[in-house]
C-alpha cells in the first residue's frame, strides 16, 4: 500500500492551509494539554450519557466511542465539490428507488441486471406502484466518503436505510466548544446545529395529504437496548417529538395513533429507526415484536409517512452500489462528481477470478454486511484467514463484492505517543423534502485509532472526530 | 404525553423516593442497634428493618438470620432484592433513559452521575462501614438533588405532575409502612410515661422520616407518642405526613384534571382519602385503633395506584 495522503501534511511536510492555525496552537499548548482535555471530554460524555452498545458483548454493556479531541478540517473549497456531489448522489437514488417501484426503466434499459433486483431480499414488493409524498425515499441519507489525495474524494458506501451517527456529529461539535474555545475563536468554522430544524422541516415537507395542516411527526425506536438508542432519543429532544416504541402504537382504520395519557393521537410522520424487516409483524417477520401490527397498510393506504421509505435497501446494497455511477448519468445525463470506488462483482465469473487471484490485495465485504463485520483486508489478514474467506467466497461469490486497498488519508490524532497519523473517514447526512436536498456542513469523521488500522467502524474500535468546514478568513 | 412516558416518569419517582427512604431506614437502624440493649430494647431492629421496608419475604427465602451484614446487603447492594437501593437507583436510571426527552437535562445528569458514582460501590466485592455510610448520604443527595432539579428545572405540565404523583404515592407508602410496623410504640400509654427505652424507638420512627427536628419546632414539646402519630399522619406541614402527601396528590391529580378537561376516578379515590385525614382527630384514630387505621390506609393507598395506571398509563 502506498503512504497515506495526510490531510494535514499533505505528502511532504508542508502544512496545508486549513490546517495552519491548527497546526500553529498545538504547538503553543503544553504538551499534556490534549490528553487533559481528553479526559475531560470523556467524563463529558459519560455523563451526558452518550453511549453506544456493541451487540454480542455483555461485559461493557454501555460503552462509549472514542472521541478525539484533535479536529479534522475541511477547507470551503473542498466542501463545495463534496457537498454538490452529495446531493446529485441522493437525488439519483431518490430517483432510482421510484423508477425500480414504478416503472422500471432503467431495467428495460439493461443497465442493470434484473436478478440484482428481484432476487435481493431487500427488494420489497409491497412497495410496487405505491405512491408516495413527492416522491422521497431517502430522506436522511448518510455517504460514507473516503479520501486519497488532495482532489481525490470517493463515495465508499452509501447508507439509504437508518444511517445513524448525527448525534455524533452535534454533540462532538458541542463538547469541542465547551473544551476549546481558544481554538474556535482563531477559526471560522460553520455551525452544524441547525441540523435538527432541517430534519424536522424535511420530515414535516413530506407528510400525506390527509394529515393535518400542523403535521404529528415522531420517531420510532427499537428501545433502550438499541445500539444507537441514545441517538434516537437525543434526536427526539432536539426535534421536540415523542420517542415511540412499537408498544405505544396502534393501527385503527389504517390510521397510526399513539397511546397517550389523554386517549389515541394520530401520528402523521414516523421517522422510524428500525428495520424494515422488523416494522410490521403482519408484513415482515412475524415475530418482530420492536413493530406495529397493521403499520403497511396505513402506509400503503397513504395515512401515514415513514422516513426512510420502505424498501430503500435496494439502493444501499454493495451489489447495486457498483451501478450507481450508471444510475447517476441514466436519471440525471450527468457524470458523477464523486467518484465510486473501483468495484469487482463476484457474481461475474471473470471478475471472481481475478478477486481469487488478488485476494491478499484486496478488500472483499459481503454485499448485505455493514458495521465492518464479515469482510476480509487482505492486505492485514494472515494467509489461514485469506484461505478461509477463500472458500465462503467460492461458495457464494454473488454475496460479495471486492475493492481495492485504498490508501485512507490520515489526520493528526492524539494517541499515547503523542500525535500520530491515523486513518479517517467522513459521514456528512443528506435531507431530502419536498423541495429541497440540504446537507449540513460538516458530518461525522470516524478515525481508526489503531496504528495502520483502516477499520473505522465504532463496533470495531474505531474512534470519531469533531468535523469543521472551514470558511476562508478569520 | 405518551402513556409509557408518564408511567416511567411515576415510577422513576417512586423508585428515587424509596431509595431515599431505605437509605434513612437503614441509617436510623445503625444508629439504634450502636446503643447498648438497656436503651433500646431486645427487639431485632434489624427485623424490623425488613418490616418496614416491606423486604422480609424476599430475605427470609435466602437468608435465616437477620443481622447488620445481611440485612444491610440485602437492603443496599442486592441483586436479588427487587427493592434494594440497587435496584431502585438502577431502575431509575433505566427509565430515565428510556425517557431522556421528557426530563431536564439536570434531572437525567443527577440520576445519572450518581449511578456511576454509586455503581462503584456497589459492584466492590465488599463494603466498609464507611463506604456504606457514603453509600447512604449519596442515595440521599441523589434524592434532594432529582427532587430540587425537577422543581427548578421542568416545565408545569402533565410531565411534573405525573412525577409528584409518583413521588407523594411512594412517600405516603414508606411513612405509613413505618407506621404499620412500629404502631405498639405509639400507643398512648396512661401508667407509662416513657422510658429511656421509647424515647430511642421514637426518635428512630422520627429519623427514618426526617421529621426529629420537625417535631420540636411544631410540638415545642418533649417527644409523645400521640403527638409523633399526630405529626406523622395528620399534620400537613410535615411533608412526609400522609395528610401532607394527600393534600399534595388530590393537588397535582386535580391539575392533570384541568389540563386534560376531565375528572375520573383517581381523582374522587384521593379526594376521598384526603377528606378522611382531614376530618380524623388523634384521639379517635387512637380509640378506633391505630392499627386498623394504617391498615387501611396502606390498601386506600395502592388502590389509587391501580386506578391512577388504569385511567392514565396504560
Amino acid at each position: 500500500m502506498s503512504i497515506a495522503f495526510d490531510e494535514m501534511n499533505g505528502a511532504g511536510n508542508t502544512i496545508r492551509p486549513a490546517y495552519e492555525e491548527l497546526a500553529r496552537w498545538l504547538g503553543e499548548i503544553p504538551s499534556d494539554g490534549l490528553e487533559f482535555r481528553r479526559q475531560e471530554a470523556e467524563l463529558l460524555f459519560r455523563r451526558i450519557g452518550i453511549t453506544f452498545a456493541v451487540y454480542g458483548d455483555t461485559a461493557a454493556q454501555e460503552r462509549l466511542i472514542p472521541f478525539d479531541v484533535v479536529p479534522r478540517i475541511i477547507a470551503a473549497s473542498e466542501w463545495t465539490v463534496l457537498e454538490s456531489g452529495l446531493r446529485q448522489r441522493v437525488q439519483a437514488i431518490n430517483m432510482f428507488l421510484r423508477d425500480i417501484y414504478h416503472d422500471r426503466d432503467i431495467l428495460r434499459a439493461g443497465l442493470i441486471p434484473k436478478e440484482l433486483i428481484y432476487q435481493n431480499p431487500v427488494f420489497r414488493p409491497e412497495m410496487n406502484g405505491l405512491n408516495i409524498p413527492h416522491d422521497v425515499y431517502v430522506h436522511v441519507a448518510g455517504i460514507d466518503v473516503v479520501r486519497t489525495g488532495p482532489e481525490c474524494f470517493f463515495v465508499l458506501e452509501d447508507n439509504a436505510r437508518t444511517p445513524s451517527g448525527v448525534s455524533y456529529m452535534l454533540e462532538n461539535r458541542e463538547i469541542m466548544m465547551r473544551l476549546f474555545p481558544d481554538l474556535f475563536a482563531r477559526h471560522r468554522v460553520a455551525p452544524v446545529e441547525r441540523y435538527p430544524e432541517e430534519l424536522l422541516t424535511t420530515l414535516s415537507s413530506v407528510a400525506p395529504r390527509t394529515a393535518s395542516i400542523e403535521p404529528t411527526v415522531a420517531l420510532l425506536t427499537p428501545g433502550i437496548h438499541n445500539s444507537a438508542f441514545y441517538e434516537h432519543s437525543f434526536l427526539a429532544d432536539k426535534l421536540g417529538v415523542e420517542l415511540v416504541e412499537g408498544r405505544d402504537l396502534i393501527v385503527r382504520n389504517e390510521e397510526v395513533f399513539m397511546r397517550t395519557t389523554e386517549g389515541l393521537k394520530r401520528i402523521d410522520v414516523l421517522y422510524r429507526r428500525i428495520d424494515d424487516d422488523y416494522l410490521d409483524p403482519l408484513s415482515f417477520r412475524p415475530d418482530s415484536a420492536l413493530g406495529v401490527p397493521g403499520l403497511m397498510a396505513a402506509y400503503t393506504a397513504g395515512n401515514i409517512t415513514l422516513a426512510n421509505a420502505v424498501g430503500t435497501g435496494i439502493a444501499d446494497d454493495k451489489a447495486i452500489y457498483s451501478y450507481m455511477p450508471d444510475i447517476m448519468r441514466f436519471y440525471l445525463g450527468e457524470e458523477p462528481i464523486l467518484k465510486n470506488v473501483p468495484t469487482w462483482r463476484c457474481r461475474e465469473p471473470d471478475e471472481l477470478a481475478y478477486v481469487l487471484d488478488h485476494l491478499k490485495d484486496l478488500v472483499v465485504k459481503e454485499v448485505h454486511g455493514s458495521g465492518g463485520y464479515g469482510m476480509l483486508i487482505g492486505p492485514a489478514s494472515t494467509c489461514a484467514q485469506i484461505e478461509a474467506f477463500r472458500d465462503r467466497l467460492k461458495q457464494a461469490p454473488e454475496t460479495f463484492i471486492a475493492q481495492p486497498t485504498l490508501a485512507l488519508s490520515t489526520c493528526p490524532t492524539s494517541t499515547a505517543s503523542g500525535l500520530a497519523p491515523r486513518h479517517v473517514d467522513l459521514r456528512p447526512f443528506v435531507l431530502t423534502g419536498r423541495e429541497d436536498v440540504t446537507v449540513v456542513p460538516g458530518g461525522l469523521t470516524r478515525v481508526a485509532l489503531q496504528e495502520g488500522s483502516l477499520v473505522v467502524n465504532s463496533s470495531q474500535g474505531g474512534g470519531t472526530k469533531d468535523t469543521w468546514i472551514l470558511h476562508d478568513g478569520v | 404525553m405518551l402513556s409509557r412516558t408518564a408511567e416511567n416518569l411515576f415510577w422513576l419517582a417512586r423508585y428515587v423516593e424509596r431509595a431515599e427512604y431505605l437509605a434513612r431506614t437503614i441509617e436510623a437502624t445503625l444508629r439504634a442497634t450502636a446503643l447498648p440493649s438497656a436503651y433500646v430494647g431486645k427487639t431485632n431492629e434489624w427485623e424490623s428493618a425488613l418490616l418496614t421496608a416491606g423486604a422480609a419475604e424476599s430475605f427470609y427465602r435466602t437468608h435465616e438470620i437477620a443481622d447488620e451484614r445481611s440485612v444491610v446487603a440485602h437492603l443496599s447492594f442486592s441483586k436479588e432484592n427487587p427493592s434494594s437501593i440497587r435496584n431502585c437507583i438502577d431502575n431509575a436510571r433505566i427509565n430515565s433513559r428510556a425517557i431522556r426527552t421528557a426530563l431536564t437535562g439536570e434531572m437525567w445528569d443527577t440520576i445519572n452521575s450518581s449511578w456511576i458514582e454509586l455503581r462503584g460501590i456497589w459492584d466492590a466485592e465488599r463494603w466498609s462501614r464507611e463506604q456504606l455510610a457514603k453509600f447512604l448520604r449519596l442515595v440521599q443527595e441523589l434524592s434532594l438533588r432529582f427532587d430540587g432539579s425537577a422543581y427548578r428545572t421542568m416545565l408545569r405540565n402533565d410531565a411534573y405532575w405525573f412525577s409528584r404523583l409518583g413521588l407523594h404515592l411512594e412517600r405516603a407508602d414508606n411513612t405509613a409502612r413505618i407506621l404499620d410496623v412500629k404502631y405498639h410504640v405509639l400507643l398512648p400509654d396512661k401508667e407509662h410515661v416513657g422510658g429511656p427505652l421509647d424515647y430511642y424507638q421514637w426518635t428512630a420512627i422520627l429519623r427514618s422520616v426526617s421529621a426529629l427536628t420537625a417535631y420540636h419546632w411544631v410540638y415545642r414539646d418533649t417527644l409523645k407518642p400521640w403527638l409523633i402519630a399526630d405529626l406523622l399522619i395528620l399534620n400537613e406541614k410535615l411533608p412526609r405526613s400522609l395528610a401532607s402527601c394527600y393534600g399534595n396528590l388530590v393537588r397535582n391529580l386535580d391539575q392533570i384534571g384541568v389540563a386534560y378537561g376531565q375528572q375520573g376516578p383517581s381523582q374522587r379515590h384521593a379526594r376521598g382519602i384526603r377528606n378522611r385525614l382531614e376530618r380524623s382527630r388523634m384521639d379517635s384514630v387512637f380509640q378506633a385503633g391505630l392499627h386498623e387505621f394504617i391498615q387501611e390506609f396502606l390498601s386506600d393507598n395502592a388502590k389509587l395506584g391501580d386506578i391512577i395506571a388504569t385511567q392514565y398509563l396504560n
